[in-house]
């Protein structure tokens, strides 16, 4: 393939991997942030409790890097990148409407809050993050055509969806916190993720 | 030399005087902790800057005289309590209420909440706190005290709150659900003292947080201080005679820690002083270090 057709390629359905990995960027690292709200109530928000979160994060991402690179082998396409983002807006809606309960039974179970920030953090991010982490390797597949730009294509996309996360840690942390409940925080971002998935099936009904 | 320069120096020089010398200095999981000297005060300083805040001050010279106007206004909780059997106090600092409560009650079980180890260790070292039998000290996050004592049933004849180091809050000390954990803890007539903010929007969000939980309580400011002690009790407040008979019964025992009890009665409020129409605190919206410099 020429150079041309990566081009014609990239102008096609770049802008829009693009912008969908921008928003999962941010999305992931929102709810991180949020996180250590959500298990204040139950653990405190010592240094442990981040780790705890942090950690499960990393590990979540590490998964969903994984998995993500393995489907994107075989016929990569949009229609099955956006059921990515439908599956993890649906992983989300646990916090909004199980994390007491989980953090409850958490709480009667583990008398040691590390263990226990663990345990919750595992129970309630795992899942939406690890399916936010399968984004990224696909976006890559997505816009890859050839050996020689695919360094290229994957820095420009760690370079969006990092600024991404750099823009949903900031307004966050400075300012959605202030003006929002998070639970109103994170029922918008279930609707941007269903949005976002929809968009990516809709662009794959049109090309198929 | 400039003349900014030299305003620089003598500023620098007043700090110095204003600060004292510093005798022991420590980082933290949680905080630089600061121990200065000056004459017969011995201060524990958290967050060391220009506008650092003196947390807990002691006299060496008279160690039962207690320092700080606002660690004085929380006895005002004795009014309505006047023989507790049990309390509870979220935030050690230098100890000195603690250690004044179980002198002043020395059969009374007494438990202390501190998140930072190393405030219990500077306490001990620099400021002659020491647990007994009567008086512990467990090193733990308040929140996961509080909820896992209601759970076991604990219950407590009073409860002070001060966990707030003027530099950070921790913001889940200061919700409607924290503070509902916190009620369940009390026992019958039970009543809770909190230090709180003074300033700041985040004095109209935590007084309407308070009132959403307890309904009345007394607002509790002396002319002389900035601060402002919140004193409830979901059983009901007494009438200013009760403050005033309880306040001539301790008046005794409290003056050798240098406390005008019977100075108290008449500056406990029930009048609102604040925006009554601010939202209240709650585990999901709770940005009291955003509000606090508003």
């Amino acid at each position: 393939m020429s150079d041309e057709q990566v081009e014609t390629k990239l102008e096609r359905i770049g802008w829009l991997v693009l912008l969908l990995a921008f928003t999962s960027g941010f999305i992931i690292m929102s709810v991180e942030l949020l996180g250590g709200r959500i298990l204040a109530p139950y653990f405190g928000s010592s240094i442990y409790v981040w780790g705890s979160i942090i950690s499960i994060f990393m590990v979540a991402l590490a998964m969903g890097y994984l998995i993500g690179g393995r489907l994107s082998i075989n016929q990569p396409n949009l229609g099955l990148y956006g059921l990515f983002f439908l599956l993890a807006a649906i992983g989300l809606l646990p916090i909004v409407f199980f994390a007491d309960n989980a953090m409850d039974a958490v709480f009667s179970a583990i008398d040691d809050p590390r263990y226990g920030s663990l345990l919750a953090s595992t129970l309630l991010f795992f899942i939406p993050t690890a399916l936010l982490g399968m984004i990224a390797p696909y976006s890559v597949r997505l816009m890859v055509d050839n050996t020689r730009h695919s360094g290229q294509v994957a820095g420009g996309l760690y370079f969006v969806s990092t600024l991404g996360s750099a823009l949903g840690t900031l307004l966050t942390s400075f300012y959605l916190v202030l003006w929002f409940d998070m639970n109103t925080i994170l029922i918008t971002m279930v609707g941007v993720l269903l949005l976002a998935g929809s968009l990516a099936i809709a662009f794959n009904r049109r090309r198929p | 030399m400039s003349r900014v320069g030299v305003f620089a120096l003598v500023c620098l020089l007043c700090m110095g005087n204003a600060t004292g010398e510093v005798i022991h200095r420590e980082k933290s999981l949680y905080q630089n902790i600061e121990i200065q000297q000056k004459g017969d005060d011995r201060c524990l300083v958290f967050a060391v800057r220009r506008d650092d805040r003196r947390q807990s001050c002691f006299d060496t010279e008279n160690p039962d005289r207690v320092v700080f106007s606002y660690v004085r206004m929380t006895f005002g909780g004795l009014l309505l309590q006047p023989n507790p059997s049990s309390i509870l106090i979220v935030g050690l600092g230098g100890g000195t209420l603690p250690t004044a409560l179980n002198a002043l009650y020395p059969t009374a079980q007494i438990d202390v909440v501190e998140i930072d180890a190393a405030v219990v260790r500077v306490a001990e070292g620099f400021f002659n706190f020491k647990a007994n039998d009567q008086l512990n000290v467990a090193v733990q996050d308040a929140r996961v005290f509080i909820k896992r004592a209601a759970r076991l049933g604990s219950k407590y004849d009073l409860v002070i709150l001060d966990a707030f180091t003027g530099e950070y809050i921790p913001e889940h000390l200061m919700t409607r659900e924290f503070l509902a954990e916190t009620r369940a803890l009390l026992s019958e007539g039970g009543v809770v003292v909190a230090n709180t903010f003074s300033s700041s929007q985040l004095y109209d969000y935590e007084s309407q947080t308070y009132k959403a939980v307890f309904k009345d309580f007394f607002n509790f400011k002396l002319p002389a201080s900035g601060n402002r002690v919140i004193i409830a009790r979901p059983a009901g407040l007494p009438d200013r005679e009760t403050l005033e008979t309880n306040a001539r019964a301790l008046a005794p025992a409290l003056t050798r820690f240098g406390i005008a009890i019977e100075s108290f009665p008449k500056y406990l409020n029930r009048r609102a002083d604040w925006d009554q129409t601010a939202p209240i605190l709650t585990d999901q919206f709770s940005p009291a270090n955003l509000l606090k410099n508003r």
